[in-house]
């Protein structure tokens, strides 16, 4: 019992960065129709600027609070991974609008090449990890020999992702811009017509999915201390499955999808295999998106002449 | 604002998209390229900066925009719509056949006793990838099925002559066909759940596909020794007459003088009969109704379904058809390297085959096996380049960099000319006159 308390919390850690990575996921999808296979390597990228950024913060200025570094680390990697992502849809995605239907994913995929190969390159093969920081638990149950405990890093990242998800809530449902997106889901022509800038929308899509994904990078930085450039693959892929189950192009549905895809995870190397982990997510990927391909809370895709 | 861009005088305007592109630039490669990250003595990560490399950076890529904006553009603009065409002698394929007929016999001329690398690295590598790309081109040029696990099927052919030569003792000759029957039983048998999805759903299944196949080969360690990998397996043999110094061997019977050349001169022109072979059985399946239905599907899969063609059927026979090379080409892999291990396996080799696949220009055959020779000769030459380390520094690793290169040049490829260098649109049966239509005319729905 108290292992599986334990691997609940562990699994909705592990979730709550899936869910942030599988936003990004999902709204792309919702909007352009496009599997941005190259998503994943954005968190990566985003793991390297924050680890970057927290290097210059506490070697060479110094900066003595935790807390406050991982804050600055935080905002300098949503901005700077935006501004990657918003150059990558300027450069790979926008001049294929009306071309063939797998064009945009075939130049996502080259991107993903390219993004890992360019950090591999640019800061070498190695993992490169940080000192283990927050170390502190809470000690929820205790006994019997073995304690379930939830750290703080957990705790923050629980909070940091709630946080995050309701003012990106307000942001898709309340706002103008959310209201543009909405608008250029249902019909790019239409909105066109009522004067949403359809090219800036889009842009500004890949823009918060990447601000997301720099959040997921940064907190998988903070929880893990290592990151490696091909550090994206994975994650990606179980954070498309993540889209996927939750019903691609449903927020929520990416959250929940995130969330039961680290939960399933985590119990499955606890209680079946710790080796053959991945092979669970992958065939869950298979398995959803043959039997279930709406997902949980997705409408069902209609095939259009 | 393109209104207000038009008013202002060219220059100008050239100058500030160069300002906003590097000032764009310094922002993107501002923390990777900027900072450098690496362990110290004491195993802490430390930070250096490389403020020089940034600037050459940012500078190069203002330069291009400058050039891009000031030059090339105005230059295009000017250009009229014309529709390329290239036709090649009709002396070309003679000639091409020919030359990789003599090529080895040229690298022993030329190479003497070094010759085996540029028949094993060069030329036998080369042939391997222009089959697998042909054997990809099948299901991602010619029917529009993303496949990115393909290299599945090149693992299964691989491991299914490393096994059965290892446990069962085979010859090669028998394990050849059986690796690409086998493949292509798990072409059919991975097929037939993801017919049904979409374009793109299908090229993240079979992803997934590949991912488990690798995996299931690293964990199942009593049958494929997990990472380490298979070795020692049998190598081919000359009907029986195996390439050792041995009385019983290949020099010694037909009275030859032993050379470890023999091995893979006969390999190399084994897998060049494959790929003849390939070649033709590829150009037949092409005019056979199946290949017109391949063609047909990539085109608009309703409109085919209207036609009351099965494409059930037709997706099945491309699945099963790629991954039938794909096994033939695991093979050979095998029997050129007498090892094996899930590494050779991973994504970035699909990634590779796929790039090729691209790069040649989805859906032709010469395009393919063009970029096969460029890409992976390509690589191979620059390891040749020693030059290039007295430049660059004894580090320099040119193969860390080709897939660099080669995911923009993939990028770059489907924004520029998404239909590939040679690759006009042109279907392999037309009706009445043969049009080649340019992909911009495609995409506006003429022709």
């Amino acid at each position: 019992m108290e292992v599986f308390v334990q691997q609940l919390i562990n699994g909705i850690t592990l979730g709550s960065i899936y869910g942030l990575i599988a936003i990004g996921y999902t709204m792309v999808f919702g909007i352009i129709g496009m599997v941005n296979f190259a998503h994943g390597d954005v968190f990566m990228v985003s793991a390297f600027i924050a680890l970057i950024a927290f290097l210059i913060l506490t070697t060479w200025l110094g900066v003595g609070s935790i807390v406050l570094a991982l804050l600055i680390v935080l905002i300098v990697a949503m901005l700077l991974t935006s501004l990657v992502n918003w150059a990558i849809e300027r450069v790979a995605y926008r001049p294929l609008r009306g071309s063939f239907r797998l064009a945009p994913l075939i130049s996502a995929i080259g991107m993903s090449i390219f993004l890992s190969n360019f950090v591999q390159v640019a800061q070498g093969p190695r993992n490169k990890s940080i000192p283990p920081m927050f170390n502190e638990v809470i000690t929820l149950i205790s006994g019997r020999g073995y304690d379930v405990t939830l750290s703080y890093k957990q705790l923050a990242i629980w909070l940091v992702t709630a946080v995050l998800l309701v003012a990106f809530w307000i942001l898709v449902s309340r706002t103008a811009l959310g209201r543009a997106q909405r608008a250029c889901e249902q019909d790019q022509k239409m909105a066109a017509l009522v004067g949403i800038n359809v090219d800036r929308t889009i842009a500004m899509t890949f823009v918060i999915a990447a601000a997301l994904a720099a959040v997921a990078g940064t907190l998988y930085l903070t929880i893990y201390g290592v990151v490696r450039f091909d550090d994206g693959f994975v994650p990606g892929v179980k954070a498309f499955t993540a889209a996927v189950l939750g019903g691609i192009g449903s927020l929520p549905g990416a959250v929940l999808g995130g969330l039961l895809i680290g939960i399933i995870e985590t119990m499955w190397a606890e209680y079946v295999s710790s080796a053959y982990k991945d092979v669970a997510a992958f065939s869950i990927l298979a398995i959803v998106m043959i039997f279930l391909p709406q997902g949980i809370l997705g409408r069902p895709d209609v095939e259009k002449v | 604002m393109p209104d207000a861009d038009a008013a202002r005088p060219p220059l100008l305007r050239a100058l500030r998209e160069t300002a906003l592109t590097a000032l764009l630039a310094f922002g993107l490669f501002l923390p990777l390229i900027g900072f450098n990250t690496f362990q110290n003595i004491r195993n802490e990560l430390v930070l250096e900066t490389r403020w020089r490399l940034l600037a050459a950076i940012v500078a190069l890529l203002a330069g291009l925009r400058f050039l891009h904006v000031f030059v090339v553009r105005p230059l295009v603009a000017q250009r009229t719509l014309q529709t390329p065409s290239i036709t090649l002698p009709s002396w070309t394929m003679p000639a091409v056949l020919g030359f990789v007929i003599v090529y080895p016999l040229l690298a022993m001329l030329i190479a003497g006793p070094g010759a085996g690398k540029w028949i094993d690295n060069f030329g036998i590598q080369i042939l391997i990838y222009v089959l697998l790309g042909w054997g990809l081109n099948i299901v991602v040029g010619l029917a529009g099925l993303l496949d990115l696990g393909y290299v599945a099927f090149y693992a299964i052919g691989a491991y299914t002559c490393a096994l059965l030569g290892k446990n069962f003792d085979l010859s090669f000759w028998m394990m050849l066909p059986l690796a690409g029957i086998l493949a292509a039983f798990w072409g059919v048998l991975l097929g037939f759940p993801v017919l049904r999805l979409r374009g793109d759903y299908l090229a993240v299944v079979t992803l997934a596909f590949g991912e488990i196949i690798r995996l299931v080969l690293i964990n199942w360690k009593d049958v494929t020794q997990g990472n380490a990998g298979i070795g020692g397996i049998p190598r081919p043999t000359f009907f029986g007459l195996p390439f050792n110094a041995s009385p019983e061997g290949f020099a010694a019977q037909l009275g030859l003088e032993f050379s470890p050349l023999h091995r893979p001169l006969f390999l190399y022109y084994v897998v060049l009969i494959a790929v003849v072979l390939t070649a033709i059985v590829i150009g037949r399946l092409r005019r056979l109704p199946v290949g017109r239905a391949w063609e047909a599907l990539r085109e608009d899969e309703i409109a085919c379904r209207s036609l009351g063609i099965n494409t059930t059927n037709a997706k099945l026979a491309a699945f099963a058809a790629g991954a039938f090379f794909g096994g033939l080409a695991g093979a050979f892999f095998t029997a050129r390297q007498g090892f094996i291990s899930p590494e050779s396996v991973n994504f970035s080799e699909s990634a590779l085959v796929l790039a090729i696949v691209v790069l040649g220009g989805m859906g032709s055959t010469v395009g393919v096996a063009i970029a096969a020779v460029v890409i992976i000769g390509g690589t191979e030459l620059l390891r040749e380049l020693t030059f290039l380390k007295q430049i660059f520094g004894a580090e320099f690793d040119p193969a860390q960099y080709r897939m660099l290169l080669f995911g923009f040049a993939m990028v770059l490829m489907i924004v520029w000319k998404p239909r590939g260098f040679i690759g006009t649109r042109d279907p392999t049966i037309t009706l009445r006159k043969h049009k080649a239509i340019d992909t911009t005319l495609a995409r506006e729905g003429r022709g």
